[in-house]
């Protein structure tokens, strides 16, 4: 699949908004007045607009985008868009409330952590739903992506409240989500087209002829399918993507994570570590387009 | 709206005959003609005459070869367009109820005007039926005619979906498969008519009828084997793309 930037920043910064914005509606110790809950609220709807925003750069027709909250009975982008929408809106009416009166609604804010999750989750699903990218369908795609919501709004929680000691649970959050990724990956490269049936014999019907083989593609130049679905120039640096985000997405924010719990540093030495995790988040939502193998290129000799 | 309706009465679609299809291409061409000249919006082309021609188009011919295990590989052409499946998956996953089945007859339908360009139908389809239109950035789709096919002007031989009544080779027929007795029922019980990826649930409309068996003297020599070397990966030229090439090369 082509991984459009758009797609990929939308992703990654609303997975961290929406995972910050989960910390601070279960309650997440904040202090220094309405400054400070200000700044870290402004920092968890800004990543979670700006992701939405970013998203809408996909479409054709972004200024059409309202309609898509109308179609909640099938479409998991449709309830997407609204479950982004109404939180967002509850969390305003949240902040509000904690910055000129100073008291944090616990009941609202429950309410806004749910529909923080399910907001992540519903992302998870407009992928995860496809027949046509086997390697995105399974329960284990939307774990991966509340995992690294999760995580990554953690660091960010822990580099703008003041939790006291986030650095170990941050570590736990951290080698829990990569563990989901690991076995998404693994099981990624035993859920190739093949492995679940379709071949280009099954494209065509002509299995019980013999071997079926592209001879001539349709048209002679790209199209629009042949650069969406069949996309293969992403997957070049596959192995060295997959190690950078690693490095950036795990390795680094951890070993930033055990020095600054050892050495008591102060919280905003976490946010290195959040800028690290997303940074190499990016590069693993990059491998989750690019190394996705689309059924409509058993039609195009590709995988 | 993009929840599936019960079960139509009629079920209209395509019969598309690989043993007959000579791969001329010509019902992609009158569909892109009739779908661009007619009173639809066009299908758009960017850099047309240019070097890098690109377009939407809702009807393509692949050309496969296929190699039985002890005779020489045939070729087959295979024309493509939308299979208007019982359980669209192209329709569910739409946000804005602009993707649709038609309640009456089953045909797949985008209404342009509600379409947001999200592309999410073109992934859910796994036949690549969808297109997005490079001018109008909507999704573009084989209406199965529907201009043609219920027009009260068009004369009576006209009504039928443009791809079907200019093929020369009659591999295309149209009909209600809900009728027994229509051809495309008849043609696809003689015949044995197929889904394409039956694993993928789709459960298409059209079928597709396979090649008849080669008669004549069957030879036993087999042909070189294809050298199934490794896809050689293409460059990025330019842009981010490119850039990211170079800086991945780099590192490793």
């Amino acid at each position: 699949m082509h991984p459009a930037v758009s797609v990929i920043f939308f992703t990654v910064a609303s997975g961290a908004g929406f995972g910050l914005i989960f910390l601070i509606g279960l309650g997440f110790p904040v202090g220094g007045g309405s400054g400070q809950a200000f700044l870290i609220s402004l920092i968890g709807g800004g990543l979670a607009v700006a992701g939405l925003l970013s998203s809408t750069f996909h479409l054709g027709h972004p200024e059409r985008a309202w309609r898509a909250f109308s179609q909640w009975r099938s479409s998991w982008l449709s309830r997407e868009g609204i479950a982004a929408v109404a939180t967002l809106m509850l969390f305003g009416v949240y902040v509000l409330y904690w910055m000129l009166i100073g008291v944090r609604l616990t009941v609202l804010g429950g309410a806004i952590a749910l529909g923080a999750a399910l907001t992540v989750f519903t992302t998870s699903m407009i992928y995860a739903q496809l027949k046509t990218v086997p390697q995105w369908q399974t329960l284990l795609t939307p774990l991966v992506y509340l995992g690294f919501a999760l995580g990554s709004g953690w660091l960010l929680a822990a580099s703008f409240g003041d939790h006291g000691a986030p650095e170990l649970w941050g570590i736990v959050m951290i080698a829990l989500a990569w563990a989901a990724k690991w076995m998404w990956w693994a099981r990624a490269g035993r859920a190739r087209l093949g492995d679940l049936g379709s071949s280009p014999e099954t494209a065509t019907g002509l299995g019980f002829i013999g071997k079926v083989r592209l001879l001539e593609k349709p048209h002679s130049g790209d199209n629009y399918l042949t650069r969406e679905m069949v996309h293969r120039i992403g997957r070049k640096h596959a192995r060295t993507l997959r190690r950078l985000s690693l490095a950036l997405g795990c390795g680094v924010p951890i070993t930033i994570l055990a020095i600054a719990g050892a050495t008591g540093a102060p919280p905003m030495v976490n946010l290195l570590a959040a800028l690290s995790m997303m940074a190499g988040l990016l590069a693993e939502r990059w491998l989750f387009f690019a190394e996705a193998e689309h059924a409509v290129s058993l039609y195009y000799g590709h995988r | 709206m993009t929840s599936l309706p019960a079960p139509s009465e009629k079920r209209l679609g395509l019969v598309i005959d690989l043993d007959t299809c000579v791969g001329c291409h010509a019902c992609a061409v009158n569909c892109k003609e009739w779908n661009t000249g007619a009173g639809a919006s066009p299908l758009g082309d960017v850099d047309a005459y240019g070097g890098n021609p690109s377009g939407a188009w809702l009807n393509r011919i692949h050309t496969f070869e296929v190699t039985p295990a002890d005779a020489p590989a045939q070729i087959v052409h295979f024309p493509k367009s939308c299979l208007h499946c019982d359980d669209a998956p192209c329709v569910t996953v739409c946000p804005t109820g602009a993707s649709h089945k038609r309640a009456e007859d089953g045909i797949v339908l985008v209404t342009e005007d509600l379409c947001i360009g999200c592309g999410l139908c073109a992934w859910a389809c796994p036949y690549g039926a969808r297109e997005m239109d490079p001018v109008e950035n909507v999704i573009k789709k084989c209406t199965l005619c529907v201009d043609r096919i219920y027009s009260e002007t068009l004369p009576e031989e006209d009504r039928i979906p443009a791809c079907v009544r200019t093929c020369p080779s009659n591999a295309r027929h149209f009909g209600d498969f809900n009728d027994p007795g229509s051809d495309v029922s008849i043609l696809v019980a003689e015949r044995g008519g197929i889904d394409l990826m039956p694993e993928m649930g789709t459960r298409p409309v059209n079928k597709y009828l396979p090649p008849r068996p080669k008669t004549g003297p069957k030879t036993r020599q087999q042909t070189a084997p294809a050298n199934p070397s490794a896809a050689d990966m293409p460059n990025a030229e330019g842009g981010f793309l490119g850039w990211l090439d170079a800086a991945l090369e780099k590192l490793g």
